[in-house]
């Protein structure tokens, strides 16, 4: 190989397109930092003039997020044992006291629960749906296919009216049953889709040679395909359960007090007078990064999961 | 299905055998497997469907269990085409449809030639660029008032750090002329990775080879761009818009954060209009025929594109 | 059946008076919007779990989305709250579509007389159809919109000099609406303790019932009304009556020159915020939180003056509040009724008022020394006499919303006129009571 190549960009080329790409990175990732660093300052600090990017660190922001406060009068505050734990010390120096935990952990519970449950049986659906799709004739298999497409393209808000009244009537309202069965109606369409794609680039010579061997079909399909298409079904799975994770118009509409899960929750959030922004950013935090990291574990498969198996790189 | 080696093998067993070896039929597997997904939709997706259609002739409220329900015809409809409210709304939509679009193609075909530039450490910030788009629209859109606040606000203190203008003199999600600007901002700031990460995709599809012929027919790097990269990039792009498209149009999590519609109406986008008819005044007939509408309207819209784009990957 | 019930729920009581512990200790969950007074009555409840033996859980939704989840809650027949004290406009939906449970007979076998409850809240907060004797909760929570302002401020004597000398008259707490507006835009920028001061925090709400329930303070002032004669739904002539269009010009002018900059959408929370963070002189805001506002640190105390919705044309403010239900697809109404027997007798109601809850009992307001017991007392019953409400229609949430959006457009937008804005208003009331078969 040459030194030079025409289609190798020149040094300077590189230089300049690389410095605009991290200032574009670095602007895009700011409002990211800020819920950070704001989930960590003090209701002070959080609305302060100009914004503040040098702040003394302080868990107020989490101790408000998991706890219900009242606020008590000087001579009631006098009159209390010493507190007992740091966080009961920052909620006494704001003049409150703790009254109880916040809902915050259970609508938090409720995202896992949905979210992992719905996962789970549409990754299983979905691949058995999309090993049939792969390996059999199928009457009418691009119709089939297209139609698991197309129920994706209807308006949430559009879908939940009947959905209203059919978990009205069968009374999975506000229940976690009701939003997995929901959440797997939605997402079975990508995992069918995705999958069908991973489960299509594993050669069939594989499994015609365990059916000489003398494996039935169904044994050829989970001793030999299913361990080939671990990671497309893994990353599947967690495209899944990061739709899961950030559904907000179904929950927001269909669950309430008892199945409600995080993205309809956590807006709500308010202190003692006026919205508590470090408690918010605090329960924000904690709600993004585990999707933050799945993100960086997907790199490689997040073109293909955003569509549907459109573009393989 | 009939010339693998099974079937070969199995033809030439006798018939109680060749069961034994082959389980269920090929064909009852398929079906045992397909089933139940169609199951599933057919209950959640279709059902509801043919359910919202009849709905929609009828004067059904969800919030009146104990009142007669009477089909009247078409008049829902005639009522949701005749009504200037739902136009205005319709504008806002494609306003917001048309800006994110041609923002995030901007930015985003910009973003992935860049990257293309192949300088070192892309793929990092290729996958730092991406974050914002895996994020919960409703938490991220409820923490973006927080930057969007005129004083306290990152937005406009970084607006008057470029540009010298009072931070306190405007206020985005509170304006009515910038209130859409609003909106278009924060969407093209989550969405732009995925326009960006298609375009990447079309770009490094373009063999070396291409660009190496162009070089020796002396073509400019200017008129490679144009007659090579654009129009192979272009089935991708088209590709990206669409799914732009269709999302934006179902768009309601991160708008009913930042600004639930207002001032006013100005940013009142169909979902957040259809979502107020069906759950908050609960005219369920009226809202089903409305979701109707919309249906037919994205999934007309969509295929008529999808032609194009079939046209566009023939040339 | 239901009265059958009502014996039961009744014979269970009078077991639990005679000393015998109930059969059954439920968990109980009572929904209402988080604010100052659900901490107060968290507190007040504790009596109730210990005598009962019941345990109270409490479910409390801010108030931008409180209307939206319970409706929801109730018309989706969640089993979520046994208890809800919800919005005086809910009775008219919660009584028709059966989501409240008709309290008649249980007031009638527990000797509770709706007589011992101040009439005024009775018929706001119990009765549907309005006024009748048909009760579907008990008054829980009095409150009305009033105003409250920087009497530190108002004191200054440089202030009262700067004026005096501005508009020729003195500086005190406002007699009209006209005053009102006066006193807001002589704040408005005016440089105090070296910070830059505004008029007032007025509410411009659009998301829920914010701007409606502000510009009702003006509407009403100015006389308006919802029918030329009531329970006729005419509204013609009554709506978009020129008082009326005055009114909301007027509203729209107090938006424009006397408020904080930005201040396009806000409603309770961020009314409490520019006060307590002394950005305004004046603000208006729900009774319920006058307690709060007078114990606070910074702005209470000796610093806050309180003051009734002033008038113009009428004397009249806009009416908050709420009553307790007991839900009826709940499983422990028999226990969610003996909650509502304890909540009404006298003396737990007279620990409700010191704790910060609005009692409506007549033993409260009338005893003697009421006024006296808080500076905002007096005001409170001035207020209670001349309060009006919003359409409390089963179809209220699509009135309101209706409303929200002619407003908001009108005032925060800048589309169209106050007669535009009127008129359309009716056009929108007039489709919605057709399909209601009352037009």
């Amino acid at each position: 190989m040459s030194s030079f190549s025409i289609t190798e960009p020149s040094r300077t080329q590189k230089w300049v397109a690389g410095a605009l790409v991290v200032g574009y990175a670095l602007i895009t990732l700011l409002p990211l930092i800020w819920i950070l660093t704001t989930g960590f300052k003090s209701p002070v600090d959080a609305i302060s003039y100009p914004p503040k990017v040098f702040f003394e660190p302080s868990l107020e922001g989490y101790v408000n997020l998991f706890t219900t406060r009242t606020r008590v009068s000087p001579e009631q505050l006098q009159a209390l044992p010493p507190p007992a734990s740091w966080y009961e010390e920052i909620v006494r120096n704001r003049d409150m006291v703790i009254a109880g935990p916040s809902r915050y952990g259970e609508r938090f519970l409720n995202s896992v629960i949905i979210g992992f449950g719905s996962t789970f049986l549409s990754v299983f659906l979905g691949t058995l749906a999309a090993y049939a799709f792969s390996r059999f004739k199928v009457p009418l298999k691009d119709d089939l296919l297209f139609f698991i497409l197309s129920t994706r393209m209807m308006p949430p808000i559009a879908v939940a009216i009947p959905i209203f009244l059919m978990f009205r009537s069968l009374g999975l309202s506000d229940t976690h049953l009701g939003m997995i069965l929901l959440y797997t109606a939605v997402n079975i369409s990508l995992s069918v889709w995705l999958l069908k794609g991973f489960i299509d680039e594993i050669p069939r010579e594989y499994e015609e040679a365990a059916l000489i061997d003398g494996y039935t079909r169904f044994q050829a399909f989970y001793k030999v395909v299913l361990p080939q298409a671990a990671t497309g079904i893994a990353s599947t799975a967690i495209f899944c359960l990061i739709f899961s994770w950030n559904e907000y118009a179904f929950a927001v509409l269909l669950t309430s007090g008892t199945a409600q899960t995080a993205p309809p929750f956590i807006p709500t959030i308010i202190g003692v007078g006026g919205q508590d922004w470090p408690a918010v950013a605090a329960g924000a935090t904690l709600f993004l990064v585990p999707v933050l990291v799945f993100t960086i574990l997907l790199r490689k498969h997040l073109l293909r999961g955003i569509t549907f198996g459109a573009v393989r790189k | 299905m009939s010339d693998t080696p099974i079937d070969r093998v199995a033809k030439a067993t006798p018939p109680v055998l060749a069961r034994k070896i082959r389980g269920f039929s090929d064909r009852a597997i398929a079906w045992v497997f397909i089933a139940p997904t169609i199951f599933l939709l057919l209950a959640v997706n279709i059902f509801p469907l043919i359910w919202t259609i009849n709905l929609s002739f009828t004067n059904f409220r969800a919030n009146r269990p104990n009142r007669e329900v009477d089909y009247i015809g078409l008049r829902n409809y005639e009522r949701i085409l005749t009504d200037g409210d739902i136009w205005l709304t319709m504008q806002a939509t494609a306003h917001f449809l048309f800006w994110t679009i041609f923002f995030q193609v901007l930015i985003g075909f910009t973003l992935a030639w860049l990257i293309n530039r192949k300088f070192k450490g892309n793929d990092l910030w290729t996958t730092i660029i991406v974050l914002p788009m895996m994020l919960s629209p409703a938490v991220v859109g409820n923490f973006w008032t927080f930057l969007y606040q005129p004083q306290i606000g990152l937005f406009n203190y970084g607006v008057s750090f470029f540009t010298g203008i009072d931070p306190s003199s405007f206020q985005m999600i509170g304006d009515v002329a910038l209130a859409p600007w609003s909106i278009v901002i924060v969407d093209t700031w989550m969405w732009t990775p995925f326009v960006m990460l298609i375009c990447l995709a079309g770009l490094r599809s373009i063999p070396d080879y291409i660009y190496e012929a162009a070089e020796i027919d002396r073509a400019s790097k200017w008129r490679q761009f144009w007659t090579i990269t654009v129009p192979m990039v272009l089935p991708f792009l088209m590709l990206a818009v669409l799914f732009r498209g269709i999302e934006n149009f179902k768009m309601f999590d991160l708008v009913v954060q930042l600004t639930g519609g207002g001032p006013g109406s100005v940013t009142e986008l169909t979902s957040i209009n259809l979502k107020r008819e069906a759950f908050e005044k609960w005219r369920t007939g009226y809202a089903s025929a409305y979701a109707i509408i919309l249906f037919v309207t994205v999934f007309g819209l969509a295929s008529i594109y999808v032609k194009a784009l079939n046209k566009v990957k023939e040339r | 059946m239901k009265s059958a019930k009502y014996l039961a729920a009744s014979a269970l009581l009078a077991s639990t008076a005679f000393g015998t512990v109930s059969a059954s200790a439920d968990e109980l969950t009572l929904c209402w919007a988080a604010w100052d007074p659900a901490n107060a009555l968290v507190e007040l409840s504790k009596e109730f779990e210990a005598q009962s033996g019941h345990t109270m859980k409490f479910e409390f939704v801010p108030w931008p989305n409180f209307a939206d989840r319970m409706l929801n809650e109730l018309n989706s027949g969640g089993k979520l709250c046994d208890l809800l004290i919800g919005d005086s406009q809910w009775i008219g939906g919660g009584a028709e579509n059966g989501h409240y449970v008709k309290l008649n007979d249980f007031f009638d076998s527990e000797g509770i007389s709706m007589d011992d409850f101040a009439p005024a809240t009775v018929y706001a907060y119990s009765t549907w159809p309005k006024g009748t004797p048909n009760y579907y909760a008990l008054p829980a929570m009095g409150d009305a919109n009033g105003w409250f302002y920087r009497k530190d401020w108002f004191e200054k004597p440089e202030i009262q000099a700067a004026y005096k000398e501005a508009t020729g008259q003195d500086l005190g707490v406002p007699k009209t609406q006209k005053e009102l507006l006066q006193i807001a835009q002589f704040f408005q920028g005016r440089e105090i303790d070296g910070q830059t001061r505004y008029g007032a925090a007025i509410f411009t709400e659009r998301g829920s019932e914010g701007i409606t329930m502000g510009a009702t303070g003006a509407l009403y002032a100015w006389g308006f009304k919802y029918e030329t004669e009531p329970g006729t739904y005419q509204m013609e002539g009554a709506v978009n009556s020129p008082a009326a269009v005055e009114a909301l010009e007027f509203y729209k002018e107090f938006y424009k020159t006397a408020t904080p900059p930005g201040y396009t959408d806000s409603y309770m929370e961020q009314s409490l915020d520019a006060f307590k963070s002394g950005q305004v002189a004046m603000a208006m805001n729900w009774f319920a939180f006058f307690p709060g506002l007078y114990a606070d640190p910074d702005v209470g105390g000796d610093k806050i003056g309180f003051f009734v919705n002033p008038g113009q044309n009428v004397e009249a403010s806009t009416l908050g509040g709420q009553g307790i239900s007991v839900v009826a697809y709940s499983d422990k109404q028999d226990a969610a009724l003996e909650y509502i027997k304890w909540f009404a007798q006298p003396d737990v109601q007279k620990k409700w008022w010191d704790l910060g809850g609005y009692s409506c009992h007549v033993s409260v307001l009338n005893d003697p020394g009421f006024t006296e017991s808080a500076p905002f007392a007096a005001d409170f019953l001035k207020a209670m006499d001349g309060v009006q409400d919003f359409w409390q229609e089963p179809a209220y949430a699509e009135l309101l919303l209706a409303m929200q959006k002619r407003l908001h457009d009108y005032i925060v937008a800048d589309q169209g006129t106050a007669q535009e804005a009127l008129d359309k208003l009716i056009e929108d009331w007039t489709e919605t009571f057709e399909d209601e078969g009352k037009l």
